[in-house]
């Protein structure tokens, strides 16, 4: 068991675990971040989605050892971004989320694409988006948001 | 009631807390002193159980330990039957079968004791396939491995069969497994209190279920057990009937430990142990005049129910009604069975047998069309039912069906002439590695139980007033992602007259709720929405009665409503409106038969697939997808394309993607790298258009969650069949099993 | 599943040498990204034991380039080859597989170090490490060596690594940039193709993967290499496939080579896919590549 120091949205965190934990556990056991998912436990589903340093990683698959200084953002906290809060947005109004177990992943790795690709087309939202599963959506109005939310990011980067 | 809610997009309810994160499903959640329970189940499909023994070096003084001596009733999973256990005893009858419970303050050591256990064994031989199963050389289940058989038939089939003016067409269609693939795992959390009985809050579909399933098990009065719904992740059928084994495992953990107890399964056990889509085979025999009128269906339909029968009979029941689809047929002859094997027990999912018996009647109207050379959907017209006419159990649908007019969208949607014929000339003149097709089914969906099953089950939904002038809502209907929430709420504010803000609906809790019955079968719009707005009407009422509201049904000026509440709760403890199902007059189902009104209502669809075809590797994209119904009044748009789209995605993954490998009755691919479901680059853009009611702007609603399950897969494989010439006939159709068939089709 | 850690013992070194003394203690394994090993931990099937985790050691990063060779660090991540303009000039197949290998947060975490080192046959970046002539780069406290990456997979999971080494860098020869398909057949130059045909379009393990790269002179293929996923035990190097193409007019190799293909390929039946498929469509893919090289068609990608 080893200390590391991390922040975690935005707040310095100093935890205390096995190299080897699961970034994944320390969020939601230590830290009470319960925002973040497990649905499969190997890196398939996406719905454990965070960001370190701005880095989209599936956090079921980050050994908290390797986070030691690092920034981690998750759903909890990524909504400070005027970006990404019209990216939430987006999901309610355009039905983007249905049971919502995906959804905090779904809109953490849309929230690396907004930030970095602000007119990302369907295809390229699909791609960006294809280690996120969703069983109720068909996907369709997830695009659909992310494409909206792409447009509404754009402008309000503009005004 | 053109400024009600109803029939507007509002946005969902708990979209906010979903897309933030604040949702807490029930993984989410910790109790004090929670302990952590594990399953020790089977390694193999059938065995006499001879003993189990708990190996060294794990403190199992630390443990709670529970079998199936421990339980504090009856050994049984209360179902339809009660052949299931909640812990093997003697024999194990399927793989992964639960035999012994764990639970420890700490997760990994709970895992460290489920490894260190030995279970010791004695091979039986088991049932491992359809075939083996009714040939009958092992019997696993009764004299002869048949759960349930059905048969019913009108007119003269054999006759008509024998007919020399006739085309006989006959035809096998086989249907895979299907993991439901909900996005969270199941769990429960379980409490045990010798005074005050047991809680359990977990991920599950039907409240009362559970309820009923814990009150067996724990010989408690109903008012001692507890069932509280979190918040779901996805349930599609498979978190109907399976929680109440893990609500009982966990609650029986909490009451030997002492402690609450989590019961969470992870992926792999959830894939392997819990119930999947059932296995279907159907054999159609079908007597043709050569302009396409169907004369006679003679249908056989098999499903594998696996190791125990569940809800096994009920799903034949309705795959087995909606075996003739929504066609004319003068003579139809139906045999039905639901057959026992090893397999862990299949179980509800999305659809609930139709899907598979839809699939190969669409399948082989397909044949029919192809050996008749007929366009499909000009067969399919020829053949679809009309206002006045019979199904084939006999039942007149008593709404002005237009059926014809929903197919006529779909294909002017899709461009169907268009596209049929431009890929036909692609085809002919391409040297390249693609082929290009498009495909069609018609089909209908009967919403609510089968039969008399929505008087049996009596449901009741009451609307309450609260002292700020708010109505709760108080159902057990659970928002498993499809809605239920927000749909409740728009239902309730129109018939209160009230705004939408005004409309709480709360998370189920036996404590709170009546049994509105499970939250399955498409019902929640139509059956419990319905009582709702009647519940919501008699709360009027009884203010109206009282001459503290004004007469009329329309909008109410909310501080006016406030008022009333107040000045009826200063007299009364409490105001209620509550209604109970009645149903349609002149229903009528006579299941002995197997025959009469199977269903209050049908939604009606034609779906329309166009698809590429890569004859390289055989690989099949959807490239574009339409989906038009008829579902009566839509309540809210956006929610209901999203459960079509969703629908049509799963049932894209059934078709193309999802195949469960049993090896030697287990799930040998139970992670989601190898159970493949489809991601966005998967699925194709869907185009749903929900068609103007047949019974006008003010029609009742109708189910629609099950609907769009039924008709992406016999579409597609049509769209497959027109683009390379092949026939396939069995899904999933993943491209190593097409390549055979394209390989066959050569030679 | 839970894992047990306290059966793990982990050091997290940020010098190259501390790994190297560590790895030359024997006992201790390597973790980098943990793509594939906490997936192995998750499923309790990792054993238990003493673990040095090289993530923060900074000598394993950074992609080099000289006049000769394109140079990357183990820990060069497949979001990292993705990034790099010159390696998606001159190495597209390996830009390719990095794109195709798993999905975004993947690609942000796995490394080629790793996805050598675990040796899944299934991998998508060795096909095209294997036909552009990598070499490996292994330190070890008794010093580095050198590898021809085609020499490096010896069976299933099975390497030329020793216990003490560790994989530090990944090295590509410069050759000429693969041409453009020209309309009536490639003549003259240098042509790459790489195709995956997985278990769905993204997120998805290969069937089949193959990376083909032709050098062309007046018609003839000068030289050919050819490297394979899932169709073997081990990453392939289709040796004699090439050898089959070598030498001779492509138009009238393509046969030769694709029935050589067909014997040198060894696949299994497993849940993802059977040997016959893969049989079948690993010699449709290369056939349908050469034909199209051939005829001076860009190769239809697979659906």
């Amino acid at each position: 068991m080893i200390d590391i120091e991390l922040v975690v949205n935005g707040r310095s965190q100093r935890v205390h675990a096995h190299p080897l934990a699961r970034l994944l556990d320390v969020l939601r056991e230590q830290l009470g971040l319960c925002g973040t998912k497990e649905g499969c436990g190997e890196g398939e589903c996406g719905a454990c989605s965070v960001l370190i340093d701005d880095v989209l990683v599936n956090a079921c698959l980050v050994p908290v050892g390797q986070c030691e200084g690092s920034r981690v953002d998750t759903i909890e906290g990524i909504g400070a971004d005027p970006r990404v809060a019209a990216l939430q947005r987006a999901f309610v109004d355009v039905g983007g989320a249905q049971c919502g177990i995906c959804t905090p992943g779904m809109i953490v790795a849309a929230s690396a694409l907004v930030r970095t690709r602000p007119r990302a087309t369907p295809a390229e939202i699909r791609t960006a988006l294809a280690g996120n599963l969703c069983r109720c959506t068909g996907y369709v109005r997830i695009v659909d948001a992310v494409a909206q939310a792409c447009g509404a990011g754009e402008s309000e980067g503009g005004a | 009631m053109q400024d009600g809610f109803v029939g507007r997009s509002v946005p969902r309810r708990e979209g906010h807390d979903k897309v933030t994160g604040a949702t807490a499903y029930v993984d989410d959640l910790s109790l004090p002193g929670m302990w952590h329970g594990v399953t020790v189940r089977s390694p193999v499909a059938r065995a006499r159980l001879l003993g189990v023994e708990l190996g060294e070096g794990v403190p199992w003084h630390e443990f709670a330990i529970v079998g199936p001596d421990d339980l504090p009733g009856p050994n049984v999973v209360k179902l339809i039957d009660t052949d299931q256990p909640l812990l093997a005893a003697d024999e194990i009858r399927h793989c992964d079968e639960p035999v012994l419970l764990l639970a420890h303050p700490d997760r990994a050591m709970a895992e460290r004791g489920r490894a260190a256990v030995r279970l010791r064994l004695e091979p039986l031989p088991a049932v491992t396939s359809l075939d083996d199963a009714l040939r009958g050389d092992v019997v696993v289940w009764g004299r002869d491995n048949v759960f349930r058989e059905y048969r019913t038939a009108k007119g003269d089939v054999d006759a008509a069969l024998a007919d020399p003016d006739v085309v006989v067409v006959e035809g096998v269609y086989e249907t895979g497994a299907q993991e439901q693939m909900y996005i969270e795992p199941q769990g429960m959390i379980a409490q045990f209190d010798a005074e005050r009985g047991v809680t359990v809050r977990g991920s599950l579909q039907c409240p009362y279920y559970v309820h009923a399933a814990l009150v067996a098990l724990f010989q408690l009065p109903p008012q001692q057990v507890r069932v509280i719904q979190t918040a779901t992740g996805g349930g599609f059928g498979g978190k109907e009937e399976y929680p109440s084994v893990i609500a009982a495992h966990a609650a029986v953990l909490a009451r030997k430990a002492g402690h609450p107890v989590k019961l969470i399964y992870d992926r792999v056990e959830d894939v392997r142990a819990t119930t999947k889509r059932h296995p279907s085979r159907t054999h159609h025999r079908t007597a043709v005049r050569r302009d396409g009128t169907l004369v006679a269906m003679d249908i056989d339909f098999i499903i594998d129910g696996g190791a125990y029968l569940t809800l096994s009979p009920v799903v034949l029941s309705r795959g087995a009604i909606h075996s003739a689809g929504p066609y004319r047929c003068e003579h139809v002859r139906i045999r039905a069975r639901a057959i026992a094997t090893s397999h862990p027990p299949h179980g509800a999912f999305r659809g609930f047998g139709a899907p598979q018996s839809v699939f190969a009647l669409e399948r082989h109207l397909d044949v029919i069309a192809a050996r008749l050379g007929l366009d499909p959907a000009a067969l399919r017209r020829k053949n679809l039912l009309q206002p006045g006419e019979q199904t084939a159990v006999g039942q007149v649908v008593r709404e002005p069906i237009a059926l014809d007019r929903v197919l006529d969208r779909a294909l002017a949607l899709s461009h169907w002439h268009e596209r049929r014929a431009a890929h036909e000339a692609f085809n002919r003149s391409t040297d390249g590695p693609l082929r290009r097709g498009i495909g069609v089914a018609t089909f209908m969906h009967g919403a609510g139980f089968t039969g008399a099953g929505e008087v049996h089950l009596a449901s009741v939904a009451q609307v309450q007033a609260e002292r700020d002038g708010t109505l709760t809502v108080l159902a057990a209907s659970t928002e498993i992602g499809q809605g239920t929430n927000t749909v409740f709420a728009q239902i309730v504010a129109d018939a209160a007259g009230l705004p939408l803000s005004r409309v709480r609906v709360g998370q189920p809790d036996t404590a709170v709720v009546p049994d509105s019955g499970p939250t399955v079968a498409s019902r929640t719009t139509m059956v419990v929405g319905t009582l709702l707005r009647r519940a919501t009407a008699s709360l009027r009422q009884t203010l109206r009665d009282a001459g503290l509201l004004p007469a009329g049904t329309g909008p109410v000026d909310p501080e006016v409503f406030t008022q009333a509440v107040a000045r009826y709760l200063a007299d009364h403890e409490q105001l209620r409106g509550e209604a109970r199902y009645e149903p349609p007059p002149g229903i009528a189902w006579d299941e002995k038969a197997f025959r009469g009104d199977a269903y209050a209502s049908y939604a009606w669809a034609a779906y329309v697939a166009d698809v590429t075809v890569d004859l390289r590797t055989a690989e099949v994209r959807v490239d574009d997808f339409v989906a038009v119904q008829e579902v009566g009044r839509v309540v809210n748009p956006v929610l209901a394309a999203g459960q079509i789209e969703g629908g049509v995605a799963q049932a894209i993954g059934w078709a193309l993607f999802e195949q469960v490998v049993y090896r030697d009755g287990r799930v040998a691919n139970p992670q989601m790298t190898n159970y493949i479901i489809p991601t966005a680059v998967d699925t194709p853009p869907i185009r749903v258009e929900f068609m103007p009611p047949f019974l006008g702007d003010d029609a009742p609603s109708k189910g629609i969650g099950e609907l769009p399950m039924d008709g992406p897969a016999p579409a597609i494989l049509a769209a497959v069949q027109h683009a390379t010439g092949a026939v396939p006939t069995a899904i999933p159709m993943l491209p190593e099993q097409l390549a055979q068939v394209l390989q066959e089709a050569q030679s | 599943m839970r894992a047990d850690l306290s059966r793990f013992e982990v050091v997290r070194p940020r010098a190259l040498d501390e790994v190297l003394v560590r790895l030359g203690e024997g006992g201790w394994s390597v973790l980098a990204g943990g793509t594939d090993l906490m997936v192995t931990l998750g499923a309790l099937a990792l054993p238990p034991g003493r673990y040095v985790d090289v993530w923060r050691v900074d000598a394993l990063r950074g992609i080099t380039v000289t006049d000769d060779a394109i140079t990357m660090g183990a820990l060069t991540t497949y979001a990292d080859v993705q990034r790099h303009p010159l390696l998606q000039v001159e190495f597209p197949m390996l830009v390719e597989a990095a794109r195709r290998s798993g999905a975004a947060a993947i690609q942000n975490r796995g490394t080629l170090g790793g996805n050598i080192a675990n040796a899944s046959p299934a991998a998508d970046s060795p096909p095209a490490l294997l036909a552009y002539g990598a070499v490996l780069e292994l330190h070890s406290r008794a010093g580095t060596r050198r590898l021809a990456y085609a020499d490096f997979h010896t069976g299933y999971k099975q390497t030329l690594r020793r216990g003490d080494e560790l994989i530090a860098r990944v090295i590509l020869p410069r050759r000429a940039a693969a041409a453009a398909p020209v309309a009536g057949g490639v003549r003259d130059g240098v042509v790459d193709a790489y195709r995956k045909i997985g278990t769905r379009k993204a997120q998805a393990i290969a069937k089949v993967g193959l990376a083909v790269r032709l050098e062309l002179q007046g018609g003839v293929v000068a030289d050919a290499a050819i490297g394979a996923a899932s169709v073997a035990p081990v990453p392939l190097f289709a040796r004699t496939t090439a050898a089959a193409l070598r030498g001779r007019p492509l138009a009238d190799a393509i046969e030769a080579a694709v029935a050589a293909f067909g014997d040198e390929v060894t696949p299994i039946d497993d849940v993802r896919s059977s040997a016959r498929y893969r049989r079948q469509v690993a010699v449709n893919v290369l056939r349908d590549v050469l034909a199209a090289v051939s005829a001076g068609r860009t190769p239809v990608d697979s659906l």
